[in-house]
């Protein structure tokens, strides 16, 4: 299948992945305009309004946390800082494992074995340990976050890429710049790559999920985003210290977390049952 | 099979050897030392300090030194804990955090095999999409989000359970972090089960074996559970080093002082000998666990071992 055809508007689809993917381009849309429309600042602290409950008094929508800063536009910022992470670093993801997986499956031979056999290698490490240590060593640099986890997800997108490499260098086309005098690097960039968008997209949906897991997963331990920066791993964190006199602050970021992480899972496996027909049946 | 096993020992060797020189190696470019955090130290007494620890040694002597170390099983003194050794720390921690992860890896294996075993006996009907569902929100829901909500639940609210690990009997502390450990494996367990069974249900020798009028219990025992079973088997590899992250986070949650407590609170007391060391430990710990799903999935499937 084609990928314009798995990416089509929505018709056809059931109701469910309807709903999912209006859900998740209402929360982008939230997380990039939100902040600008409310007129209290994600950092701005006020004494007098501490760990207010949510409700339309005094303007703080979802509330205030420990510090009276306004919880709505905190989560919001939260979200757009983990978008934006995921997104960066699945780039990052998508850059290395399209290189490296094209190259092998376009080079074949000993070259493609030894690669290959790297990302075996690769496979068995604990990754995440490594990206802890490394935020620990490099003073929980934000740049950083992007690299690392980028760095754990670009394994799958070279194996996948590298398979999909495989069946176009035996089509015609490819064959026939060959033997027209393509020189090797051309054909890759120009004739294989292009082919390779709609696998690539289709695993993007599956990264992008898989980095804001991780970019949480760090910020809720303390070692991702720092003060006062936030993301939505940093709010679920603070929202356990105060859950007891002011539940709101865990309830809030963690529901948009949930609900985020649930739209990408439902979209991504519709999307890949779409393109793969082995699985359409399971 | 022993040419097999042999095979997956050697291989384990240079990732572990890779994860040791790769990890020293951070922890050594790391901008700032040990001792930096405080009072400036007089430069004798900094001498004396980075010759107590090895640390005016050239980087490949270190590395050496450190190998040696990791091989009879010393990883060091810890530089924050200043009376302890690595190796000490983790044994301390270690037995916590195994139990934790032992109780929630097997709830996991018999509430999922067992959830998915009865959407696929009933495929469509409404128990079916009910486990599908469910195993959908909990793959999707991570552990950080889960386990507070259920201390919020749980423990605040309805007082069943205590919220933390100083605050219960041996058993009852146990509870909320175990299941809060368990719920994303047994969702996805849930669903891998569902489609390997539902496929294997769907071959042809089981259609044989029906024919011959076997009972749909008989069918399932003797027949179709081997097989489906080896996706699942493969998937508890990473499962394992999954538990693993999970706990750093359930203990932070509920408490706990547990290995990947010790592990965040090395990583923010910025005490290298101690990441490191855990990072070694977890990634040898890893290894050996694979190799372990390995041979299991060698005995499942002769295919396997054939090669």
């Amino acid at each position: 299948m084609s990928l314009r055809a798995a990416l089509s508007p929505l018709a056809g689809r059931t109701r469910g992945v309807r709903l999912g993917a209006w859900l998740l381009l209402g929360v982008v849309a939230l997380a990039v305009l939100g902040p600008e429309l409310s007129p209290h600042d994600y950092r701005d602290t006020n004494f007098d309004a501490r760990l207010l409950p949510p409700g339309l008094a005094g303007g703080h929508l979802f509330g205030t946390d420990e510090l009276g800063r306004d919880l709505f536009v905190r989560t919001l910022t939260g979200t757009r800082v983990t978008l934006l992470v995921a997104l960066v670093a699945s780039l990052v993801s998508l850059v290395i494992g399209v290189a490296w997986g094209s190259i092998a499956g376009y080079a074949g031979g000993r070259i493609d074995a030894f690669m290959m056999r790297a990302v075996d290698a690769l496979y068995a490490l604990p990754f995440i340990f490594l990206v802890i240590l490394l935020m620990v060593a490099f003073e929980r640099n934000f740049f950083l976050i992007f690299v690392a986890i980028g760095a754990i997800n670009w394994l799958d997108m070279a194996r996948i890429v590298r398979g999909q490499t495989l069946s176009l260098k035996q089509r015609e086309f490819v064959l026939a710049a060959e033997l027209l005098g393509v020189r090797p690097a051309a054909v890759l960039w120009r004739h294989v790559m292009p082919n390779l968008l709609g696998v690539v997209v289709v695993y993007l949906t599956l990264t992008i999920p898989q980095a804001i897991l991780v970019e949480s997963f760090l910020s809720f331990l303390g070692l991702g985003v720092q003060e006062p920066g936030t993301s939505l791993g940093a709010l679920v964190n603070s929202g356990v210290a105060h859950m007891e006199r002011a539940p709101w602050l865990l309830l809030v970021p963690s529901t948009l977390l949930a609900l985020v992480l649930f739209c990408c899972h439902f979209l991504g496996d519709d999307l890949r049952d779409r393109l793969d027909p082995r699985r359409s049946g399971s | 099979m022993l040419r097999f096993i042999l095979v997956r020992l050697a291989s384990a060797v240079p990732t572990l050897l890779l994860v040791i020189a790769v990890a020293f190696l951070m922890v050594r470019a790391a901008p700032g030392g040990p001792f930096d955090a405080e009072r400036v130290l007089p430069p004798e007494t900094a001498a004396n300090l980075a010759a107590a620890y090895h640390l005016d040694e050239p980087l490949p002597v270190q590395f050496a030194r450190y190998l040696g170390g990791v091989l009879r099983g010393d990883l060091g003194p810890s530089y924050y804990y200043r009376d302890y050794e690595v190796q000490e720390l983790i044994a301390a921690a270690l037995p916590v955090t195994a139990l934790l992860a032992g109780l929630a890896a097997a709830v996991a294996l018999v509430v999922g095999l067992a959830a998915g075993a009865c959407a696929a006996l009933t495929a469509n009907s409404g128990t079916d999409r009910l486990v599908t569902g469910l195993a959908m929100t909990g793959i999707s829901v991570p552990v950080f989000v889960i386990a507070p909500l259920m201390v919020l639940a749980f423990a605040v609210h309805l007082g069943w359970f205590p919220a933390s690990w100083t605050g219960g009997g041996r058993g009852e502390r146990l509870v909320l972090p175990v299941i809060a450990l368990a719920l994303p494996h047994i969702a996805f367990l849930a669903r891998l089960t569902r489609g390997s069974l539902l496929e294997v249900l769907s071959a042809d020798f089981i259609r044989a074996a029906r024919a011959q009028g076997l009972g749909t219990w008989r069918v399932l025992r003797v027949h179709a559970l081997k097989p489906a079973l080896l996706p699942v088997v493969s998937y508890l590899g990473p499962a394992l080093a999954s538990l693993l992250t999970g706990a750093v986070v359930v203990e932070a949650v509920f408490g706990i002082p547990g290995l990947g407590q010790l592990f965040v609170r090395s990583g923010l007391n910025r005490d290298y000998t101690l990441v490191l060391g855990i990072v070694i430990f977890y990634a040898a710990l890893i290894i050996v666990l694979n190799l372990v799903v390995d041979l299991v999935y060698g005995w499942l499937d002769p295919r396997v071992r054939a090669r």
